[in-house]
């Protein structure tokens, strides 16, 4: 199975919705790093919040967290003080995800993007995996509250 | 003056519950989907609903079409709040009656404004 290539204009929406979404509705500068191809060996996570993408391309975007920078991080999304990956962790997970999808979609409207409803993965070190045929790609983003990564499958269906 | 917040995520039902609190609305009352907005429409008198787009059940489209769907009866103003933001779907949903649009991410300020706008324009008090 061939695995199709990266390319920066399909990523690059997705790392703007991210520092939007961060700084409109988090409150928070989120800086991304350096952008990489995901090595299964070294993401492990507690929760994170999936959107998966059909239509013109396939694939998901993916927000990551470990659990101390998480509960930061959505305590300051949702306007609650979350202590721990509970129901109100999730749906605000889940919900961050999706946002940051939606806010990616609208840049890549000539794909004609369907969005899912947020799943959302909780298990102390989890790692996520996907179609083997869509390379994965991992940004690393800094924030006050602690780091968290954006995971983005992307491929567009285009046969040309 | 009488709110419904729509959408599936309490996360945004409570972001959106505070940004009416800031602006002295306080008789709020939510629900999870298009289908338990409707009922609570028809079980209650409304001032303003403010309706997300992709939900579980039935979509906040398709309950804003079901609202407008009879001229004569009146319904109170919605204000779509969505990460869908593509024109077309803006299109769709003020040719389905909706009275403004919020695209997701965005300032409690903007969501603040696109609601005094509405409620002025309808003529109410908050």
């Amino acid at each position: 199975m061939i695995s199709s290539p990266v390319r920066v204009e399909h990523i690059n929406p997705f790392l703007r919705a991210t520092t939007e979404t961060f700084r409109s509705m988090v409150k928070t500068e989120a800086i991304p790093g350096k952008i990489a191809l995901m090595r299964r060996d070294e993401e492990r996570f507690d929760v994170s919040g999936i959107i998966g993408l059909s239509g013109g391309a396939r694939g998901t975007v993916s927000l990551c967290f470990q659990r101390i920078p998480a509960l930061k991080i959505l305590t300051a999304f949702a306007g609650i003080r979350i202590l721990a990956l509970d129901e109100d962790a999730i749906d605000a997970v889940g919900e961050l995800a999706n946002i940051v999808a939606g806010a990616a979609k609208r840049e890549l409207s000539q794909y004609n993007i369907q969005i899912s409803l947020p799943s959302v993965v909780l298990g102390e070190k989890h790692e996520l995996t996907g179609p083997k045929d869509i390379i994965p790609i991992s940004v690393p983003f800094a924030t006050p509250h602690g780091p968290f990564k954006l995971i983005v499958r992307f491929k567009s269906e285009d046969k040309t | 003056m009488k709110i419904l917040l729509v959408d599936d995520s309490n996360t945004m039902r409570r972001i959106e519950r505070n940004a009416l609190e800031r602006l002295g609305m306080t008789d709020i009352q939510e629900a999870q989907d298009g289908a338990d907005a409707l009922l609570k429409l028809a079980a209650g008198e409304f001032d303003l609903v403010l309706m997300d787009w992709n939900m579980p059940n039935m979509t906040g489209i398709e309950a804003l079409k079901v609202m407008k769907a009879d001229p004569k009866v009146k319904t109170p103003p919605v204000i779509m709040v969505t990460s869908e933001a593509e024109k077309s779907r803006i299109v769709e949903a003020i040719q389905a009656g909706a009275a403004d649009y919020v695209v997701k991410p965005f300032e409690p300020d903007t969501l603040q404004k696109k609601i005094s706008g509405v409620v002025a324009k309808a003529g109410m008090k908050a």
